[in-house]
């Protein structure tokens, strides 16, 4: 069982071997990714049913047991998170080959794309699953390696401009987090994450808040939370629809889950935390009124992505079992929708040649099935019922309500941005979807791999982006099985014991 | 706008990874006036060194300082010495008359050693990563400590040679196209 745990961070990578071995063959490239990512589906499932069923999976990497070697958990949160990771980044490589076979043909193999996504996919199994503080930086590391390959591959020179920044950024949270991890250890002589969990707790208190502090911009940073969120609109909207959408899907997502572990585990609050309720609040208005104000479509999703990172930070900064619960219900249902949006939105780009929302209009007429797409992402989005937005929004409401009078403002927040995002939506929807038909534009950049304004349909793209919206369909039908799940690993993360017991024992856990 | 000249798509993508360039084979030289003979004849001696240097530090790594990432960061730098003297051509590499390098051959297989290295103690029923201390006797040398966890520094050092090569002949070319563009070279 916990050589399965490991399966999940070696299998992309060797699939990214193999990708590279068979570079010649467009057909086994495809098949490997696709294989080993449905394989790495699988064991993720049965790892979520093993935790949830009795304790954490725990994988002592070279038998080293902790806190000396690493090791890999598979939690519920984790194993949870992982399956639905991994089920979107299928949906998105099978809607990025589609993407290349209907521009390029079925022969036309890519030496970089295949090796590269699935070392992006290592990244975030290992960022899920590792139970050391430093191997968390090399699973940062890895993901933020490729994703720099990806945003930047084979492009024109606004692009690059653009990549630029997202790396320069990227660099300086990795620099940070290094620095944390140095001051972590040197006042501790641990990275175990179920060690410090006991030692930090010993250190003065303002050390504490400071490494605390560390922690929150570090990761802050990754998950692009307000202040730290201006690199996001100005570099994820320019990568191809389907990077853009795993990085939108994941990446910040990831920086969530690192925030959720580390504040939980190694510096618990004994109540609501003020500093994160008004980062919160701030994130979510900034991230709402901004996509107002977009006429680029991929901008106003990306803004809409930094206001719902505001949603799950409101549950963490409530701090008790039903805040975490809900944020970790959030953050499940926001990684499908997200991906699901910024897939949409490459269709709509394809179709009409210009990412404009105003040079585009009438597509309900030529394409329904585009305006399906559409709109039940977009009202999950927004958290119209019976979607998973709205059970995910619900589980955030009920934690504030019952968490004091601070919180409860806050809930009104996200009400209130919970609103405004179905007010960008709608503009959206009216301008695109309803209005006088407008002639698709011609591609403005002939020369990248990005062709766009072309009507020629590729129905599997169609059928990918379909499955995505079925998943997240379906996360609205399972939704009070889920919530169960969520809300026992919410008292998990909350209890910090069951974490400290499977990954050091009985005997040295208080 | 056309297509800029020596983009990836230029390359038939059935080539793109076949070795092209030869480095100082024996008997061969650049046909080019910018040599230097002190670097090139001082390179030929040297090759040969460096790279059993690289396999010392990749098999005492276990035990003392070096190990995979340093021996096959050597062996590439034995390469580098080998591009610098004798380079002028922009695909992979070839060394010797037989031997054809494809640097991203050597970075799968590298990396491929190095993962199924580490599931391999699974089959044993030991957990991931484990490694075992096998005791060789070899008649003239005596005892032999072979640690199975050499076989993921191999892996290693095959995957570092490639990348240092597959830089080579990314941003080397690169550079040799700029400096042609700029006249630089004849």
């Amino acid at each position: 069982m916990s050589a399965l745990v490991t399966l999940p961070v070696l299998l992309p990578m060797l699939g990214a071997a193999l990708t590279v071995l068979f570079s010649r063959s467009a057909f086994v490239q495809r098949l490997i990714g696709i294989v080993v990512l449905a394989v790495v589906s699988a064991v993720a499932a049965v790892l979520l049913v093993a935790a949830d069923q009795g304790a954490p999976v725990v994988a002592e990497l070279g038998g080293w047991p902790a806190p000396v070697g690493i090791v890999l958990v598979a939690d519920r949160l984790a194993a949870l998170l992982l399956l639905i990771s991994t089920l979107v980044t299928l949906a998105v490589l099978l809607y990025a080959i589609d993407q290349r076979i209907a521009d390029y043909g079925r022969e036309t193999a890519s030496t970089t794309f295949h090796p590269i996504f699935l070392l992006l996919s290592t990244g975030v199994s290992l960022a899920y699953l590792t139970g050391d503080l430093f191997t968390l930086f090399v699973a940062f590391e890895i993901m933020l390696a490729a994703s720099y390959v990806l945003i930047t591959r084979r492009t024109s020179a606004t692009r690059i401009r653009s990549g630029m920044t997202y790396v320069i950024i990227s660099l300086t949270s990795s620099l940070l987090f290094l620095t944390t991890i140095a001051l972590v250890y040197a006042a501790t002589g641990s990275v175990n994450l179920a060690d410090l969990a006991e030692r930090v707790g010993e250190l003065p208190t303002g050390l504490q808040t400071v490494l605390a502090l560390m922690t929150v911009v570090v990761f802050g940073i990754k998950a692009a939370m307000v202040p730290l969120h201006f690199w996001l609109p100005d570099s994820y909207p320019n990568a191809p629809a389907p990077v853009t959408a795993l990085f939108a899907g994941l990446l910040t997502k990831v920086g969530i889950y690192a925030l959720l572990r580390t504040q939980t585990l190694i510096f618990p609050l004994d109540g609501p935390s003020t500093l994160l309720l008004v980062i919160a609040s701030l994130t979510m208005l900034i991230g709402a009124l901004g996509a107002l104000a977009q006429d680029d479509l991929n901008r106003l999703l990306s803004f809409l992505l930094v206001s719902h990172i505001g949603f799950m930070l409101f549950g963490l900064a409530v701090f008790d079992a039903a805040g975490i619960a809900g944020t970790a219900l959030y953050v499940v249902h926001h990684i499908t929708v997200q991906a699901t949006l910024f897939l949409v939105s490459g269709l709509i780009t394809r179709r009409t040649g210009t990412v404009s929302i105003d040079a585009m209009g009438g597509l309900a007429k030529t394409s329904p099935a585009l305006a399906v797409l559409f709109a039940v992402p977009a009202l999950t989005l927004a958290g119209i019922p019976p979607t998973s937005g709205f059970v995910a929004k619900l589980a955030l409401l009920q934690a504030g309500a019952g968490a004091g009078l601070e919180t409860s403002l806050v809930a009104g927040v996200v009400i209130l941005a919970s609103l405004l995002t179905l007010y960008a939506m709608v503009r959206v929807w009216v301008r695109v979807f309803w209005g006088a038909e407008k002639p698709p534009l011609t591609d403005p950049d002939p020369t990248d791999e990005l062709i766009v304004g072309t009507a020629r349909t590729a129905k599997p793209m169609y059928v990918a982006t379909g499955a995505l919206v079925a998943v997240s369909l379906t996360i609205a039908m399972v939704a009070g099985p889920l919530s169960a799940v969520t809300g026992r690993a919410g008292q998990d993360l909350f209890d910090r014991a069951p974490y400290q017991v499977a990954v050091l024992g009985e005997e040295r856990t208080p | 706008m056309t297509a800029s000249p020596n983009t990836p798509e230029r390359v038939p993508w059935k080539q793109w990874d076949e070795p092209s360039g030869q480095w100082m084979l024996p008997g061969e030289h650049p046909p080019t006036a910018e040599r230097t003979l002190l670097l090139e004849v001082v390179v030929r001696i040297l090759f040969p060194t460096v790279l059993v240097f690289s396999l010392y530090l990749l098999i005492v790594g276990h035990y003392g300082p070096g190990g995979g990432f340093s021996g096959g960061l050597v062996a590439g730098l034995a390469f580098v010495l080998r591009y610098i003297a004798g380079g002028g051509t922009d695909l992979g590499a070839r060394v010797g008359s037989r031997i054809r390098l494809r640097p991203p051959m050597l970075v799968g297989v590298g990396l491929s050693i190095a993962v199924l290295t580490a599931l391999a103690p699974t089959a044993f029923g030991a957990p991931v990563l484990a490694s075992a201390k096998l005791s060789v006797a070899v008649p003239v040398v005596g005892d032999v400590d072979l640690v199975t966890s050499l076989f993921l520094d191999v892996g290693v050092y095959l995957l570092i040679i490639g990348v240092v090569l597959d830089l080579l002949r990314s941003l080397g070319s690169g550079i040799e196209r700029d400096a042609q563009g700029a006249g630089e070279r004849s």
